[in-house]
C-alpha cells in the first residue's frame, strides 16, 4: 500500500539571477512498512523535497499525497501521520532547543500534537525508554552527546505515534559506534513499531545497510531508483581486476568484446574490467585467458558502491571534493 | 479553542526558557535603569527649573520615555530569538505538528509582553523611589500603552527575524529603526521645545504620540484628545505589526 506519493513536484526559487529550481518536477512512491533512502550530494534537492512532503514548504508545482492525505488540500492531516526530523548540522539543527530540559521537550510535543499533559508525560517516558535516553530527563539538550541528541530527535519525531517518519541526513556527524547505535534505532522504527521511513543520506554504506530501496536524486531530479544491489547492478555492474604476467595488449585483446564486458581499462599490468554479472563473467575469463596462454597472478572481484553507482548515473562522486571524472561513465550507461 | 491551548503552551515554553536564563531580561532593563540614576538628576533639575515644557513632576514626565525606550532596545531584538530557534530547527520542528501556526507567534508575543510588563514594574518601583508621583490609574493606563509597544515590536522583530533568517539584516533594520524613533519621539526632551521643522518630522513617530498621551496619563488627564490620538496610534500600529507578522508566519506554509 502506497504512503507516499509525489507526482512533479517542485520548487522554484527567486534568486537575483532569476528563478532557481531547487526540486524540478520529482515523482516517487513509498510503500508502506518501507525504510527507503533518498541519496544524493549536498544541495540535490533532498530537504527541499522533504520540507514540502511535511508541509513545510509550499510546491511550485506538482501534487502529492502523504497519509493518504492529499499535501495542499489537508495538510493538517499529513502532519497528525507523520513524524519530521530536521537536519543537524554541527550543535544546530535537529529540532531541540539546547536550554529545554529532554522531558519538556518530549512532553511539549506531545501536547502539540493536542494530547493531554498526562499522556504526553506517560508518553514521552516510554520513548526516553526505547531510545536509551532513560536518566537523561532533566538534563539541558545542550549537555547532550551527539548520539544522545540525535536519539532525542528522533524520539520528538515518534510522539504521536506517526505512520511515516521523515529522518533529513539522521546520521551526519555521528562517531561511528553512535551511527550504528542510531542505525539499529532506524531498523527498530520499523520492526517494532511498524513505522515506515524515509531517510535522506550521503552516506553510501548508510543507504546500504539500511534501506530496501533507494531514490538517487541529483539537481533535483530523481535520476534512479531500485534496491541498493538492483541499482549496482543495474548502473555498473562488478568490477574484477586481472593482474597477468605476460603482455597485457594481448590478455585485452583476448576478452575485448566477449561476454558482457562493459569497459576495459589497462594500467601497468593490470586489466580493470566492468562487467554486468562478475560471478558468472569470472570463470569464463579465466578459461579464455589460459585457452591463450595469458598467465594470471592475482584476481579480484569488487562488488560496486552506491558511489560508484552514483558517479555513474551523475558523472561524479557523492562527495562535494571528488574530482570529476571524465566523460565516460555517462556513455557507459548509454549502452 | 485549539489556538487558545496552543498559544498556552508556547507562551509556557517561552516563560520557562526566559525563566532560566534571565540574564538578557536584566541586561535589557540596565540601560534605561542608567538613565533614570545617572541621567534623571539632572533632567529634573532642568524641568524643575521649567526649561521644559511639562506639567507634573518631573519624574513623571520623565519615566513614560524610559519605558518606550525599555521596549523598544527589548522587544525589538527578540526577532534574535526566532532566527536562532531557526537554526536549531526548532521552528520545522514545531510546524511539523498540528500546532496553530498564529500560536507559535502569539504565544511568543505574550511573553515578551510579560517581560515588558515586569521590567517597566521594575523601573517604574525605582523612578518611585527617585520621586515619580502619578496616579495609580495613570501607571496601570501607561503599562496599557506599554503592553500595545510590545506586541508591535515583537511581532515586527519576528516577522523581520523569520521572513530574513539573518541576524545582520535584522542588526541593521533595528539600528535604522531605532535611533531615528529615539530622537523624534521626545523620549528625552519634549519636542515642543525644539524648532517647528522638527516638531514636524516628529510626527512621523508613531512613539511619539504613545509617550505624549502616557504623560497625559501620569498628570491623571485620561480623556483628552492626546489620549485618544496616543490610543489610536498604539492599537493601530499593534494591529499593523500583528497583521505583517501573521502573514510571514502563515507563508510557506501548505496551508
Amino acid at each position: 500500500m502506497t504512503i507516499i506519493e509525489a507526482q512533479g513536484l517542485g520548487r522554484m526559487f527567486k534568486t537575483r539571477r532569476g528563478a532557481v529550481a531547487a526540486v524540478a518536477g520529482v515523482d516517487l512512491t513509498v510503500e508502506r512498512g518501507e525504510i527507503v533512502g533518498f541519496l544524493g550530494p549536498n544541495g540535490a534537492g533532498k530537504t527541499t523535497t522533504f520540507r514540502m512532503l511535511t508541509t513545510l514548504l509550499r510546491p511550485s508545482t506538482g501534487t502529492a499525497t502523504v497519509v493518504g492525505c492529499d499535501l495542499i488540500g489537508n495538510p493538517v492531516g499529513v502532519r497528525r501521520g507523520i513524524g519530521y526530523v530536521p537536519q543537524a548540522v554541527g550543535s544546530t539543527g535537529g529540532g531541540s532547543d539546547p536550554n529545554s530540559s529532554v522531558r519538556e521537550e518530549l512532553v511539549l510535543q506531545g501536547r502539540l500534537y493536542r494530547k493531554p499533559a498526562a499522556e504526553a508525560v506517560r508518553r514521552a517516558d516510554l520513548l526516553l525508554a526505547q531510545l536509551d535516553l532513560a536518566g537523561l530527563e532533566r538534563r539541558l539538550t545542550k549537555t547532550l552527546s551527539g548520539g544522545q541528541r540525535r536519539r532525542l530527535d528522533i524520539a520528538l519525531g515518534l510522539v504521536h505515534a506517526p505512520q511515516v517518519i521523515f529522518l533529513d541526513e539522521p546520521s551526519t556527524g555521528l562517531d561511528p559506534q553512535s551511527r550504528s547505535n542510531l542505525w539499529d534505532h532506524i531498523r527498530w522504527l520499523r520492526q517494532d513499531l511498524g513505522t515506515t521511513v524515509f531517510l535522506s543520506t550521503h552516506y553510501l554504506d548508510e543507504a546500504d545497510a539500511l534501506c530496501d530501496r533507494v531514490l538517487v536524486i541529483d539537481n533535483g531530479r530523481v535520476v534512479a531508483e531500485g534496491r541498493p544491489d538492483e541499482l549496482k547492478q543495474r548502473v555498473s555492474g562488478d568490477v574484477i581486476t586481472l593482474s597477468v604476467t605476460g603482455d597485457p595488449g594481448m590478455a585485452r585483446a583476448t576478452i575485448a568484446g566477449r561476454l558482457d564486458i562493459r569497459q576495459i581499462t589497462l594500467s601497468g599490468r593490470t586489466l580493470r574490467l566492468t562487467v554486468r554479472h562478475g560471478e558468472r563473467a569470472l570463470p569464463e575469463l579465466l578459461r579464455m585467458l589460459d585457452d591463450a596462454g595469458v598467465t594470471l597472478t592475482a584476481v579480484q572481484l569488487v562488488r560496486p558502491t552506491l558511489d560508484d553507482v552514483f558517479l555513474t548515473l551523475t558523472g561524479r562522486g557523492l562527495r562535494d571534493d571528488s574530482p570529476v571524472p571524465p566523460a565516460e561513465p555517462r556513455a557507459a550507461l548509454a549502452r | 479553542m485549539n489556538f487558545v491551548h496552543d498559544t498556552r503552551l508556547i507562551l509556557g515554553r517561552q516563560v520557562r526558557l526566559a525563566v532560566r536564563n534571565p540574564v538578557w531580561i536584566v541586561i535589557s532593563l540596565l540601560q534605561p535603569v542608567m538613565f533614570l540614576v545617572f541621567f534623571g538628576p539632572l533632567f529634573a533639575s532642568v524641568f524643575n527649573r521649567g526649561l521644559v515644557a511639562g506639567r507634573g513632576n518631573a519624574y513623571g514626565y520623565f519615566v513614560p520615555g524610559l519605558l518606550i525606550q525599555l521596549g523598544l532596545f527589548g522587544s525589538a531584538s527578540v526577532g534574535f530569538s526566532i532566527i536562532a530557534d531557526f537554526r536549531y530547527g526548532v521552528v520545522d520542528r514545531l510546524r511539523v505538528t498540528m500546532v496553530s501556526r498564529l500560536a507559535i507567534l502569539v504565544g511568543r508575543v505574550l511573553r515578551d509582553v510579560l517581560v515588558l510588563l515586569v521590567q517597566s514594574a521594575v523601573l517604574i518601583l525605582i523612578g518611585l523611589a527617585f520621586g515619580l508621583r502619578a496616579p495609580a490609574i495613570g501607571i496601570l493606563i501607561g503599562l496599557g500603552f506599554i503592553t500595545l509597544v510590545a506586541v508591535s515590536l515583537s511581532a515586527l522583530s519576528y516577522g523581520i527575524g523569520l521572513r530574513t533568517k539573518s541576524e545582520s539584516v535584522l542588526a541593521s533594520g533595528l539600528n535604522l529603526l531605532i535611533m531615528p524613533v529615539v530622537l523624534l519621539s521626545g523620549i528625552m526632551l519634549p519636542l515642543t521645545i525644539g524648532p517647528g521643522w522638527l516638531q514636524a518630522v516628529g510626527r512621523g513617530s508613531p512613539f511619539r504620540y504613545i509617550i505624549d498621551a502616557m504623560r497625559e496619563a501620569y498628570v491623571g488627564r485620561y480623556a483628552d484628545a492626546v489620549m485618544v490620538e496616543g490610543l489610536t496610534v498604539a492599537a493601530g500600529m499593534a494591529a499593523a505589526c500583528l497583521c505583517l507578522a501573521t502573514m510571514i508566519f502563515l507563508r510557506e506554509n501548505a496551508r
